[in-house]
């Protein structure tokens, strides 16, 4: 039941993707309200599927990788949604959608495993639902600091094209990152916290200093440098931009630890 | 009845003409009832602008329609004669006409592609002839379309939607930096023309702050009291900068008042705020090396002025959209015209009750097969004198008020009446019911919600 859902949810975000993008190498605005459309139909689709699996896998067995990048996805349109609807900044679907697209293809590309990790305390979810969530907010930072990128070089440079006509004021964006990020970081804090202290549950130490616990903190001591640097010493506008991008790069590469390491496990 | 448009505009006269022929907003009242009272003008509005004086008329005859509303323009200005007249005079007439008055209120026509005042001016033109009874059934009908026409041009193309001024490019382009105006200080270096209209329309756009420094400090200080703002001594005001959002520079200055080591100073004093500066001065008084400068964005008058001749181009490309949407809408509406003369209207009546007739005859005998031939033919006449009676005073009327004001009156009131709009679609008519005076109040209010954006306003001296 649930994998229909997931198939019908690919399917729709992948022609909004293809929408949105032409969305944002055509002049007319017309684009915009078809993809938002195909998106909320993607959305809702999406959250049956993750309803419907919720209720097929016993509440009893740990969260799977699987489950965590759909959810990931999942947050991610939602985030968008409640964004476009109180700013109505279309072109940031252009961005958006295609990132969901991209976690939940990943998602349904990788094998639905049930850890082996024994034994499964309810701390788990927590664990991977606000990692999940911190990841979020940086997953939107990287792409608000992308934007603030392009739209840079294109009043720097003065190429006023379609996509500077598109993308919104700078300081929009930049307001955009540093709200994810002062969002995301404390969440990703929880999550790290709740992850240690499973950890000693099932293993009896906080920390194992495997890669991608190490990367894990050193993700989240990126994050701190860039927070504080923000607020203390003015790391904002196009700093911000780049830090965030850099350090989405160490988020994808924390998963893709855990990704080649567990088989679909999470320590 | 014909619609008839004498005129000239920006493209057929010099200002000379155009001056002398423009009546004032207090005496186009009195203009148009005067139109009203030149043979064979049965409807009128007068359009006067400073760019065009247009008289739209549905007159009987357009041969001396035009005579009189020639006439008419010749007669508005003593040191105006037909003659000087005449060679920038235009004449349209039916679907030209219309199609002109669409072009006109979708400023499809007007100097500038897409400015929005004249849809304002259009209307006004249409109270004051409403206030004062010139208007009829067709005009009322045909106004009413061409500011619809024009408001549906400006929200489904992008014709005014772009700066096509200097002044305004750099508003344009501050929102691209700054989403939100409210909240920023400008600083406004030298008093140079083009840069004052641009402060103006930053505050008109909702910036609260602004300081002002000029060389001669009483300059700074009267510019201040004009803005809201103030004064700044000019030798302080690189320290100012830092608290600037916006830094407007234009002096007559030959050199660069402002090079990339006060604006890196101020960026970083500003902890890495973006900066936005515009140069409108010639010789250039900023250091064209700024661009280096992260979080500063220098743009100079050519930069500005390239951006306009973009922006105009693109006006001309949803133009050319603009001129398919009227070409439809004139189409439409010269259906609505054409279902105003008399004798279509009588032929389409007289067929009209005919079929009904003929279907409840048919029903009646249907059901009294037992009579004879004769009794049959007494039936069917019965039912033919009482339609003929019913609608003969009908007809009469359509043919005495064809040639009187009201005729198109009738003619809707008729073809409403007996239901003759085949096939009239149910939305259609309900369309018509809903083009009632109510509905141009409410138009009216968006359209006054339109007019203020500021661009428009001040486009006008900036060109």
């Amino acid at each position: 039941m649930a994998a229909i859902f997931v198939m019908m949810t690919m399917g729709l975000y992948f022609v909004a993707t293809v929408s949105f993008l032409a969305y944002l190498l055509r002049r007319s605005e017309a684009l915009s309200k078809v993809s938002l459309g195909i998106t909320a139909l993607g959305f809702l689709s999406h959250t049956i599927a993750l309803v419907t699996g919720m209720v097929e896998t016993s509440s009893s067995s740990p969260p799977s990788f699987h489950a965590a990048l759909s959810f990931f996805s999942w947050m991610l349109i939602l985030v968008f949604l409640v964004v476009e609807f109180r700013h109505r900044i279309h072109v940031l679907g252009s961005f958006m959608v295609p990132l969901a697209l991209v976690s939940l293809g990943s998602a349904a590309a990788l094998p639905e495993t049930v850890p082996t990790l024994q034994p499964v305390f309810k701390t788990l979810w927590f664990h991977v639902t606000l990692s999940m969530l911190g990841t979020v907010g940086f997953a939107v930072a990287f792409v608000a600091g992308v934007m603030y990128l392009i739209q840079d070089s294109l009043l720097k440079s003065k190429r006023f094209n379609v996509l500077y006509s598109k993308l919104p004021a700078l300081d929009f964006l930049d307001h955009l990152n540093q709200q994810s990020i002062v969002l995301g970081f404390p969440l990703l804090t929880l999550g790290i916290v709740t992850g240690a202290i499973s950890a000693e549950f099932a293993r009896g130490s906080y920390v194992t200093w495997n890669p991608e616990q190490t990367w894990a903190l050193v993700t989240w001591l990126f994050y701190f440098v860039v927070l504080l640097g923000r607020l203390t010493v003015g790391w904002r506008a196009k700093r911000a931009a780049y830090l965030t991008v850099i350090g989405f790069a160490c988020v994808i590469l924390t998963l893709v630890g855990v990704l080649l390491k567990g088989h679909g496990a999470l320590s | 009845m014909h619609l008839i448009v004498v005129g000239l505009s920006h493209k057929t006269a010099p200002v000379e003409i155009r001056e002398k022929l423009a009546v004032p907003d207090s005496r186009l009242g009195e203009a148009v009832s005067r139109l009203c009272t030149y043979p064979g003008v049965k409807e009128g509005v007068l359009l006067s602008t400073c760019n065009r004086v247009e008289a739209y008329a549905v007159v009987d005859e357009v041969e001396s329609g035009y005579g009189s509303i020639q006439e008419f323009l010749a007669d508005t200005h003593l040191a105006l004669s037909s003659e000087q007249l005449t060679p920038h005079l235009y004449c349209h007439t039916g679907d030209r006409a219309i199609a002109h008055l669409f072009r006109v209120a979708a400023s499809l026509d007007s100097m500038i592609i897409g400015e929005s005042q004249i849809l304002g001016q259009l209307k006004d033109a249409f109270e004051t002839a409403l206030g004062h009874k010139t208007t009829g059934v067709i005009m009322n009908k045909v106004v009413k379309k061409a500011i619809s026409v024009a408001k549906r041009v400006r929200t489904e193309t992008k014709i005014s939607e772009m700066a096509v001024s200097v002044s305004y490019a750099a508003v344009e382009l501050a929102k691209k930096i700054f989403s939100n105006l409210e909240e920023k200080t400008v600083l406004l270096v030298g008093a140079g023309e083009m840069a004052k209209l641009a402060a103006r329309h930053l505050i008109a756009q909702g910036v609260h702050h602004v300081r002002i420094t000029t060389r001669t400090p009483q300059h700074a200080i009267d510019l201040a009291a004009k803005f809201g703002g103030v004064p700044v001594p000019f030798d302080q005001f690189k320290d100012e900068m830092a608290s600037a959002d916006i830094v407007l520079v234009s002096t007559g200055a030959a050199h660069y008042l402002v090079g990339a080591e006060d604006v890196h100073r101020a960026v970083k004093e500003r902890m890495n705020r973006p900066m936005f500066l515009i140069d409108i001065s010639v010789p250039r008084n900023i250091d064209p090396a700024v661009r280096y400068v992260d979080n500063a964005f220098l743009f100079d008058i050519d930069d500005l002025k390239h951006r306009v001749e973009q922006n105009r181009a693109e006006r001309v490309q949803e133009a050319e959209k603009a001129e398919r949407m009227i070409a439809e809408e004139v189409v439409s509406l010269l259906e609505w015209m054409k279902s105003l003369e008399v004798t279509p209207t009588i032929v389409a009546l007289r067929s009209r009750v005919d079929e009904i007739k003929q279907a409840e005859v048919d029903k009646v005998l249907g059901r009294l097969a037992h009579l004879s031939p004769q009794d049959r033919e007494l039936v069917e006449g019965l039912a033919s004198s009482i339609v003929n009676k019913l609608i003969h005073r009908t007809m009469v009327t359509l043919k005495t008020e064809v040639n009187s004001s009201s005729g198109p009156a009738f003619v809707e009131a008729a073809r409403r009446f007996f239901h003759l709009d085949r096939p009239p679609s149910s939305d259609q008519r309900v369309d018509r019911v809903a083009e009632q005076p109510p509905c141009l109040r409410h138009e009216a209010g968006e359209l006054e919600h339109a007019e203020r954006t500021p661009e428009p306003s001040i486009t006008k001296r900036a060109n």
